[in-house]
């Protein structure tokens, strides 16, 4: 197996972006990431594209051909992944294979989603789709309920309370008011997450993630090559998937994403590193409890410590381990298949260097993590910056 | 174009009244929220033999009045509504027969959400002004629909407003109209549904700021004038608070807004809206003075209007005691039960 990088990076503002289509969306990240990487396109031999629900929600189905053909990439091969909402993820892993087998020498790796062209109600049946529609979705169980099912039991487990969830959102709109490319671009303070409409409780509309438009695009080359064509290739060290049951009821514990816990593990022994070694991470914070589940199971804290060290400050710019700095799913936005690749976006910036007033100070190493349903799929990578050795 | 313009107007607005607490009561929501974000204090409610016909019949003949013409001599009746009482069978023929002004007119229904009202005046206009017809009569009127628990439902109000358009003994003169519209999906209602569905935020931006602005902008730019030319300006106004952030957007002073501003009072009357805005400020503005009107209905355009007031406006509105402020002093609260049944929501009877 090569070693793989990230040559190129490129991704739209994230948003309610009501003149721009799917194509639109696309084609602006991948002609930024090809910018970025100082390429022309004809040096692509390979096209990933995650998207989730292109179907549901814009009517088109056959997205990879869409992708090709308006990036001007035709005749190479297009792919179209779907994990749910871990889409993004899981197509930068298909593309890290593609070119760590040999097969490739380079891929252009893409997420996007376009969700606000549909009313409300089509969108939240849409993203249940992504639970086990027989004994879920078509009992009424959308997606925010059953993260409150998760919640509730991580409250009655670990004492976590609704002001711990809170403080996920607050932290997450302070990154995101740094990002120019982030969807709600606002400082919020805890009183407005806990005086904010219940949705499924004890979650409330500020501990959701909105709903958005946009795509991201990055391009992936084998190390070697890599160096000879930019001065910073952010190398892919490690890059691990797991699965677990479609349904919530069938996990042994709904207070943890066990997924992940495995996708992590397998994610460190791969890159010969620890959680401790992390400098920065993106994790999947569909929901403010979402947020604290993953820097657990990751192993960022102990279990059950997560809302703690949240309140505390310490996933926070500036703290012990700086958690989505983008402002995450929850202030950067959700366009479901664009976000895994969004976090790598974030990655790569923050290790180039390049995050502005989020950066983190000397980072060299960080993760992303992202999620399908309510934790059916978990796909992690750990990115590092070679010349920081 | 010859000279032409309204030589009277007339609106209706039912008794009835709900407040927002009422209506936050039955969902669970924060009533004091609803209220500073859509700036609503109630709004109005029909009784439950009022529709969008009876009440153009109120507000025409309250029109008629102002303008002592014999009915006979209304060549053009149009009634803008999206709540006609019939989906084939127009408003326009009741009216008309009630009013006396059968059968020697046209008459027809329009529908654009909430600006079928302004087009009507536009198109009596236009027959006036080429001698077709010697006086138009534009109505527009709503029993306005929303879905229980859709935001709509503590804004969507009754009313109705009517404008006699000729050449003779004009009030206010329409010196000018500029129309903006474009195929934008943000309010609708399907054949056979109840009620209308909606956008959510897409309504704001791309749909109401988008096309009120434009219009508004067109308006001043094609004719030349500038926003200094007018004493008030009345937008559509589907909240309280959409016709103050277009005025800030368009850098006009919110006073001039705030004579016009009807909805925090009797709420979203749609196609009456922004025409009862206009009676409202008729109802108290001063001769030379110019009021721009800017109407918005969704799916969606806007008209936008420039109404110069003649020496001849304060002796007419004296011949009508059922002005707007009549029609607003008259309070009837009802609780969500007593609405429910008003509303014909009700559905096991």
């Amino acid at each position: 197996m090569r070693e793989v990088a990230i040559v190129g990076v490129g991704m739209t503002k994230f948003g309610e972006e009501w003149n721009r289509g799917f194509r639109d969306l696309i084609l602006e990240a991948g002609s930024k990431a090809l910018e970025d990487a100082h390429l022309e396109g004809k040096e692509i031999d390979a096209i990933y594209c995650g998207t989730m629900a292109p179907g549901p929600l814009i009517g088109q189905e056959h997205a990879a051909a869409l992708v090709a053909d308006w990036m001007g990439l035709n005749p190479v091969p297009s792919v179209r992944v779907e994990a749910a909402c871990a889409s993004g993820g899981v197509a930068l892993r298909q593309g890290y294979l593609a070119v760590a087998s040999g097969l490739y020498d380079c891929v252009a790796v893409g997420g996007v989603e376009k969700m606000t062209d549909v009313p409300g109600p089509d969108v939240i049946s849409t993203l249940g789709g992504a639970g086990d529609e027989e004994w879920e979705l078509s009992f009424g169980a959308t997606f925010p309920s059953i993260y409150a099912l998760m919640a509730r039991r991580h409250m009655i487990e670990y004492k976590t309370t609704e002001e711990q969830m809170a403080a996920v959102a607050v932290k997450n709109h302070k990154h995101g008011a740094k990002n120019k490319y982030a969807q709600f671009q606002k400082e919020i303070t805890l009183q407005t997450v806990l005086s904010s409409k219940v949705v499924a409780s004890p979650l409330k509309v500020f501990d959701c993630s909105p709903v958005t438009d946009g795509a991201a695009v990055v391009i992936l080359m084998p190390l070697e090559k890599a160096k000879k064509f930019c001065e910073q290739p952010i190398q892919i060290v490690a890059s691990a998937q797991a699965s677990d049951t479609l349904a919530l009821h069938d996990r042994k514990s709904l207070s943890e994403i066990y997924a992940t816990k495995v996708a992590a593990k397998k994610a460190f022994e791969q890159a010969k590193l620890s959680p401790k070694d992390i400098d920065v991470a993106e994790v999947h914070d569909c929901f403010t409890i979402a947020e604290i589940m993953a820097i657990e199971d990751i192993g960022f804290f102990k279990k059950g410590e997560g809302g703690k060290a949240t309140e505390d400050g310490l996933t926070a710019l500036g703290g012990q381990i700086p958690i989505n700095t983008s402002g995450g799913l929850k202030a950067c936005g959700h366009p479901v298949g664009a976000t895994g690749i969004k976090q790598a976006i974030e990655i790569v910036w923050q290790l180039r260097g390049e995050a502005n007033s989020r950066q983190v100070k000397d980072a060299k190493v960080g993760l992303t993590h992202n999620v399908g349903g309510s934790g059916a799929t978990c796909v992690i990578h750990i990115l590092k910056n070679p010349s920081g050795d | 174009m010859n000279k032409v313009g309204i030589i009277g107007y007339g609106c209706y607005v039912p008794m009835y009244r709900i407040t927002p607490e009422e209506i936050a009561k039955i969902w669970g929501e924060d009533a004091s929220k609803i209220k500073s974000s859509l700036n609503i204090q109630r709004k109005s409610v029909p009784a439950i033999d009022e529709d969008s016909a009876t009440m153009a019949v109120e507000a025409s003949k309250n029109a008629i009045q102002m303008a002592q013409i014999d009915p006979q001599n209304i060549g053009a009746v149009y009634v803008g509504s999206e709540s006609h009482p019939y989906a084939v069978k127009p408003t326009a023929s009741i009216l008309a027969e009630a009013i006396g002004a059968t059968p020697n007119l046209t008459a027809a229904d329009l529908e654009f959400a909430c600006k079928a009202g302004t087009a009507g005046i536009q198109m009596c206009m236009g027959l006036v002004s080429s001698n077709m017809v010697s006086i138009g009569l534009a109505v527009g009127s709503d029993t306005s629909q929303g879905r229980p628990n859709d935001a709509l439902e503590y804004t969507a109000g009754a009313g109705a407003a009517a404008f006699l358009i000729g050449k003779h003994n004009i009030l206010a003169e329409i010196e000018a109209t500029f129309s903006y519209t474009t195929d934008t999906p943000d309010f609708w209602r399907r054949q056979g549904a109840e009620f209308p569905s909606h956008g959510g935020r897409f309504t704001g931006e791309p749909a109401y700021f988008k096309h009120v602005l434009y219009a508004t902008q067109g308006l001043l730019e094609k004719f030349g004038y500038s926003a200094k030319d007018f004493d008030y300006f009345v937008f559509h106004q589907p909240n309280g608070r959409f016709p103050l952030e277009a005025a800030k957007k368009l850098g006009i002073d919110e006073k001039k807004v705030l004579s016009g501003l009807v909805t925090p009072l009797i709420g979203n009357t749609y196609s009456a809206s922004s025409l009862l805005g206009l009676c409202a400020v008729l109802d108290q503005a001063k001769a030379g003075e110019r009021i721009l009107l800017t109407s918005f209905g969704s799916g969606a355009g806007s008209d936008s209007f420039a109404i110069q007031l003649t020496p001849q406006l304060e002796e007419a509105r004296k011949k009508v005691k059922k002005n707007f402020a009549f029609y607003e002093k008259r309070q009837v609260f009802l609780d969500y039960g007593l609405y429910v049944k008003h509303r014909r929501k009700l559905k096991s009877l």
